[in-house]
This record gives C-alpha cells, structure tokens and sequence, in this order.
C-alpha cells in the first residue's frame, strides 16, 4: 500500500518528468552550443571578452573548441579574406550536423567598408550563415543576445533526422 | 572569361587640373652640407656609377645602376656601417615612364643616419635579389613580387607572401582596379563551387552608397528582428527575449527571490 500519493506529473512527486522528444533534444542542442575559435579580426577580441569570465559565455554551455569536430557553433568574428575562404568553406564542412552559423560585425555580414580587392563581401557568399550581428565590433552584449536568439531558434527546430542539412546552393 | 586590359592612360589623364596649382615640393639639399652622408657617397662613388644624389628630409637619395645593386647592398653592410634595411618595394612608374623605381631604405645605427638606395628599371627587367646581405630583403622582395610583378633573380624563395598562390594579377599597380578585376571579383565562388555556381550566388554588391532604409527596423533593433530578406511590417509586435524557463523547459525554474534566502551563519 502506498504511503503516499504519488503525482508523476508533477516534479517533487518523484524525480520524474514528462515532456516531449523534440524538447529534450532541443534543451540540450540549444544549451551546449560549443563554439568553433574563429576570431579572424577585431570582433575576435570581443568575441574573447563574451567568454571570459565578465560576461562569462559558459553560463550559456557555450564553450569555445579548437576543433570543427567538437564544435556546433561556427561564430565568424572578423574580416574573412578571399585568401582564407576557402578554409571557412572546409572548416565548416567539417562541423557535423546539426551545425549553425553566426556572422559577427559589418566585416563578416557584407565585407564592411573593406570594399576591396581581397576581402569576401560577406560570409555568406560562402557558407550559409543563420543569424547576422550588426555592430562594428559588436560589444559582448551583441554577441550573448545573438546566441540567446538562435538558441531561442533552436528550441523551436524539430530535432527530427530528416530535417534537410542547410547548403549555399 | 574577358582578357584584362591595361588602362595604360590612367595616370596621364587628370580628372581635373588645376592650371594654378603648384605641386609642394620637398626640398633637396646638396649632399655636401652633410659631412657623413660626403663621406659615404665618396666611397659609393669610388667603385660604382650614381646618377644622381641629394638630400632630402635629412635622408640621403643615391641612384645607382641596377646592375650594381648587389655589391652596393654588400659595400653599404661591410664598409659603410648601414646595418639595417628597414624596407625595400617598387613605386609604379609603368604610365609615365614604362617601368618600376625601385627603393632600398637603410638605417645606420652607429651612424644615426639613413639613407636610400634608388635605381630605375624596366616594366619587364628582373633585379638581383639582396636576401643573402640582408635577411629582411627576403620578405620585402616577396611582397615587392606579390604587389608589382618585379622579379627577383637568386631570391631562395620567390612565391607570392600576401595574396594566394593561384591569384592573377599584382594588386599594387596603378592599373589595377581597387574592387579587383574580373578574376578577383568571382575568386572565392570559382574556387570553392566553380564558375558555374556564379549565376546562382551572384555578383558582389560593391556599391559603399547603398543604403536599404528597412534596415533600422529590421536589421538593427533589437526585439524586431525579421528572418533575412523578411517584409517589415510597421505595426510588427515587439519581439522580447524569452528565457527559456518562461517557455516550460523542464527542470529549469525561474528565480523567485521571496524564496531565495540570505545566509548569514557562515558555519550553517
């Protein structure tokens, strides 16, 4: 006989939840977004400054790798070259799915004002790119908000398999 | 792809002349009011042909023959005491006299003096690499190659420093168009998904006056922000942040601070 009345459905019953596939999946993707250590220019410093211990980005599980292979967050802080885009191109074919894209500062959004010869005028010439920061540099700020956006879309995503991997083209 | 043609009378042709306008000059010294810079000179003089010399913002010019430039470089380091070149590159000339000025800057620490070694050469002519006298040549005859096309002969590495290996074109010239030719424009796209992935990603918006005045409301406010290429809509509703304990997420718990508690025992 049960000494208690036990309400599954409610936490403190039993450590117990209840919830949807999509939302487990979702709570962990969106909180563990490990970020790829992209600094390519200015906005790298600031992007340095989000994840020291001021404005503290692992609060968020956003832990910065030196790996694409560890990585599902790809924050493009910086001028990208025409020289160097092609290892953009690579280093984000070798993030495994599902991977996200943030272009950080004017540089990466449109090239900026380097309307030049060798800079790519805007990442996402190269790489599908999810959400664009303005700001030259963005402060820290910026960049949390931005991550708090995507993980916001993130949370909305279906974490279903059959979800087609994004392309360029 | 269109053959790039050299727009030859860029530099000849003024966009607009002012007939009283006289260019400031700098002023040139002789070289004699300076003893060290009299002394020097006298021993380039002695072994080579300089076809001109002066003094200019307290540095002195020596044109020299390119042909001697090497043992000059050698006669500058072992003799004269000018243990440093602090920089070497070309100037374009190719317009107005059909070739590159190309210029060797030098510091003589013991002497507190610099000086700069000038010669005059062809568009197609190669000069002799200085690498072996001064290691800091090697760089800047690389980027002198990079940026003009100006070959060095018995450089131990001659390969673009700055742009990538399979660029076309050298960047610095005066016929070279600031936002890059044709091949520079579509470089990234050719390389990575090949020509015929132009049409599809398109040409590079180059134009620094274009303004799309959806932008503020769209692009740069926050809690307005509209997926990309997204209409605007004048009475869109704000967007707040929503944490992710508003939206039910289980086992996240919004802070409520009548619950929190203040602990003032330290040994509790």
């Amino acid at each position: 006989m049960a000494q208690h009345k036990i309400d599954f459905t409610k936490d403190g019953g039993l450590p117990v939840a209840l919830t949807t596939i999509d939302n487990v999946v979702n709570w962990g993707r969106s909180n563990s977004l490990w970020a790829l250590t992209y600094g390519l220019a200015c906005c790298g410093i600031e992007m340095m400054a989000s994840g020291a211990s001021r404005y503290d980005f692992d609060r968020f599980g956003t832990i910065f790798r030196a790996s694409p292979r560890q990585s599902e967050l790809m924050i493009v802080a910086g001028t990208l070259t025409k020289k160097h885009a092609e290892f953009i191109k690579r280093l984000y074919d070798q993030m495994a799915e599902p991977r996200w894209v943030i272009s950080m500062g004017s540089c990466a959004n449109t090239g900026g004002m380097f309307n030049t010869y060798a800079t790519v005028q805007g990442v996402d010439r190269v790489i599908p790119v999810d959400l664009y920061l303005p700001g030259c540099a963005p402060r820290p700020e910026t960049l949390q908000y931005g991550v708090m956006m995507l993980q916001q879309r993130i949370r909305k995503e279906k974490a279903n398999r059959s979800l087609k991997p994004k392309r360029l083209m | 792809m269109r053959a790039y043609t050299p727009k030859d009378d860029v530099q000849k042709k003024s966009y607009y002349t002012d007939r009283y306008y006289v260019a400031p000059q700098v002023p040139k010294f002789d070289v004699e009011t300076d003893d060290v810079f009299a002394a020097d000179l006298k021993a380039i003089k002695a072994k080579f042909k300089v076809s001109e010399a002066y003094i200019q913002v307290e540095q002195m010019v020596v044109y020299i023959n390119p042909k001697n430039i090497h043992a000059v470089m050698t006669l500058l380091k072992d003799e004269l005491e000018y243990n440093q070149l602090s920089e070497c590159s070309a100037i374009d000339f190719i317009a107005a006299r059909g070739g590159f000025e190309v210029f060797y800057q030098m510091l003589s620490m013991n002497k507190r003096k610099r000086l700069r070694i000038k010669f005059f050469i062809k568009q197609d002519e190669a000069i002799q690499s200085v690498s072996d006298v001064y290691r800091s040549a090697d760089w800047a005859e690389r980027e002198m190659y990079d940026m003009y096309g100006v070959i060095v002969k018995g450089h131990p590495f001659m390969k673009r420093i700055l742009m990538p290996d399979d660029w076309e074109g050298h960047p610095l010239l005066k016929t070279y168009p600031l936002h890059g030719d044709e091949f520079a424009q579509w470089y990234e796209v050719d390389k990575i998904y090949g020509k015929e992935a132009r049409s599809v990603i398109g040409p590079e918006i180059r134009d620094a006056a274009r303004v799309d005045r959806y932008d503020t409301e769209r692009f740069a406010r926050l809690g307005h922000e509209v997926d990309f290429g997204a209409k605007f809509d004048e009475n869109q509703a704000e967007t707040p942040i929503k944490y992710q304990e508003d939206e039910g997420v289980f086992m996240i718990k919004k802070l409520d601070s009548s619950e929190s508690v203040t602990i003032t025992d330290r040994d509790r």
